[in-house]
């Protein structure tokens, strides 16, 4: 065949090996790095899970929900009650957070796709406290105060034997099994949604996102890629919550459904980094955790300033830190654009600007 | 045998009545023209054959199937493809990647399976050169174009143009003629909604007449065009 389609750069071929080196750093991190940094990685791994999904949901699907922190709490009070009250291994529950995260993702979305741009906003919204308010009733679970993983649903999976070869306490064992699964999890989350995107249903996301009515005429379903991203997104997030709480070791309904935690903060990481691009939740992630490490000590002054620096990105550069740097430098780590090269042309000219 | 039947199709817009009764039949591999003066309701009618619209009354058949009720995604599953009068192109996405999004969901084919395909219709749409820019960057004509190639790229058995020759020059409406004769010459029924009217004769078969909802006339172009009727409503824009 004449034609070639193709999607990699030099840029992204680098990336690609980047990607691998630092993968292979963070699954042995454990062994050179103290606890303090492992707690640090997990937090900005799993938040990094959180914007991704968002981003996904957002930036691509053109769904602006504020009410993801719905399915965090779900995923977390899914972990403990599958443990406190089932006796299962915790880290076999995570896959049940997502299931159930799913389930109820089903009806908000009855309910939340029938409303439209800022009212769908305000819908998820007020579909997470009704979760919220529904789940303090929980009283085998705490109810409006909470509880505590007992020390028996702790010792999970893997932890007995990191503590052994690592020669680490229990603790620290468990959070270095969280680590690991939190590695797992954003890895399996950044390949996903870049492997959908490069996909022809990635194409019919842009397409929906672009124009409604000229996708439909060319047969692209766009409820459906709607239902998609939307249940993907509860999957994922339900999953990271169950492991955030498994990490937490206990859990409250306002902790667990803090709309400024798991939704606020994720939104500002996805805005600063950069919506609609993959890279943009990346460095959006190490910004963010690089304020709250500088600001920690200033209390309600560093969400001021969180919050003002989200106002000035808005402003000045509404694609972002990565939009930013990508529009100067025309660098994309992980690229999208199909671009066609055409081998042997069957114009007597040769198409001079198909190279790409 | 016809390709699409339309059987007392009306539609309205609060007490105002844009598609009235309309009856008609397109036999497979006709080219047919849509005319009337402005507000006669060609934009409705098409939209109602695309599934953009839902009718009132009436059964629209394409293909051997009762449409009337389905949406715009499955007509062009089916085998519709259309034009926007106003372009809309995917603009995020390249030239190729808006032909490669219709191609893969319209057709329910791989990428890989279609990319021969765009590469061709954008050759003979001549827009192989823009390929790997974004859609947003086009030219006008290049615009129409895109629609052009994009409703082909699903392969349809039908094409509809919505006033595709509108604000080209002459050069470049001479031009499109001669792509949708040769896209028509490859079996592909057309129904064309055009001002232009020596673009329209240019290609069509057959011309219905459009006014205030209600078909006055149809048959061939030159009979219509002579008949008292059609020149009266057209005195004055006829080109």
């Amino acid at each position: 065949m004449s034609t070639i389609v193709d999607t990699r750069t030099t840029a992204s071929r680098i990336a690609g090996v980047c990607a691998v080196l630092l993968l292979a750093a963070a699954i042995v991190a454990p062994v050179f790095v103290g606890r303090g940094v492992i707690q640090d990685l997990f937090f900005i791994l799993t938040m990094l899970t959180l914007a991704q999904f968002w981003n996904l949901l957002a930036g691509y699907g053109g769904l602006v929900s504020v009410g993801q922190h719905a399915f965090v709490g779900i995923g977390a009070y899914t972990l403990f009650g599958a443990g406190l009250l089932l006796g299962l291994d915790p880290v076999a529950a995570l896959l049940l957070c997502g299931v159930v995260a799913v389930v109820i993702a089903v009806p908000t979305a009855f309910f939340a796709f029938r409303l439209q741009g800022a009212y769908f906003a305000i819908g998820t919204w007020v579909v997470a406290e009704v979760v919220r308010l529904s789940v303090a009733q929980w009283q085998a679970l705490g109810g409006g105060s909470g509880t505590s993983l007992p020390p028996t649903a702790r010792d999970f999976a893997g932890t007995a034997w990191v503590a052994r070869v690592l020669d680490v306490r229990d603790a620290a064992a468990r959070d270095i099994v969280t680590y690991w699964l939190a590695l797992a999890l954003a890895v399996a989350t950044c390949a996903g949604v870049y492997a959908l995107l490069r996909s022809k249903r990635g194409l019919a996301l842009a397409a929906v996102r672009d124009n409604v009515a000229a996708a439909q005429a060319v047969g692209v379903d766009a409820q459906r890629m709607k239902w998609l991203v939307f249940l993907i997104a509860a999957f994922g997030t339900g999953i990271a919550g169950g492991l955030i709480y498994l990490q937490k070791g206990r859990i409250s309904p306002d902790a667990a459904f803090s709309v400024t935690d798991w939704t606020a903060f994720v939104i500002f990481i996805v805005v600063i980094g950069g919506i609609g691009t993959i890279e943009g939740p990346i460095i959006g992630v190490l910004v963010f955790f690089a304020l709250q490490s500088l600001l920690a000590d200033y209390g309600s002054t560093y969400l001021i300033v969180l919050g003002a620096l989200g106002v000035v990105i808005m402003l000045f550069a509404p694609r972002g830190l990565w939009g930013l740097f990508a529009a100067r430098t025309g660098i994309h780590l992980f690229p999208v654009r199909r671009r066609l090269r055409r081998t042997v042309p069957r114009n007597t000219q040769p198409p001079g600007e198909t190279h790409g | 045998m016809s390709i699409l039947s339309l059987h007392n199709v009306s539609r309205s817009f609060g007490a105002l009545k844009v598609t009235d009764d309309v009856s008609f039949d397109v036999p497979t591999g006709q080219a047919l023209g849509i005319i009337g003066p402005n507000g006669a309701g060609k934009s409705t009618l098409f939209n109602l054959i695309t599934g953009n619209l839902s009718v009132d009354r009436g059964t629209i058949t394409f293909d051997g199937a009762d449409v009337t009720r389905t949406s715009a995604m499955h007509r062009c599953l089916n085998g519709m493809g259309r034009s926007f009068q106003i372009p809309q192109p995917f603009g995020s996405l390249t030239v190729f990647e808006n032909l490669i999004v219709a191609a893969t969901h319209g057709r329910g084919l791989r990428e890989r399976d279609v990319a021969d395909d765009c590469a061709d219709i954008l050759e003979r749409t001549e827009l192989i050169d823009r390929a790997n820019d974004p859609a947003s960057s086009l030219s006008l004509l290049q615009r129409k174009r895109l629609e052009l190639a994009r409703a082909m790229a699903t392969q349809p058995k039908l094409l509809l143009l919505d006033e595709i020759a509108g604000g080209l020059t002459e050069g470049e409406c001479r031009a499109l003629i001669q792509t949708i004769r040769q896209i028509h010459a490859s079996g592909v029924t057309i129904i064309w909604i055009e001002h232009v009217l020596h673009a329209l004769n240019a290609v069509v078969e057959r011309l219905l007449v459009l006014d205030f909802g209600r078909v006055i006339g149809i048959g061939d172009p030159a009979t219509i065009m002579a008949s008292r009727e059609v020149r009266e409503i057209y005195l004055g824009i006829e080109v």
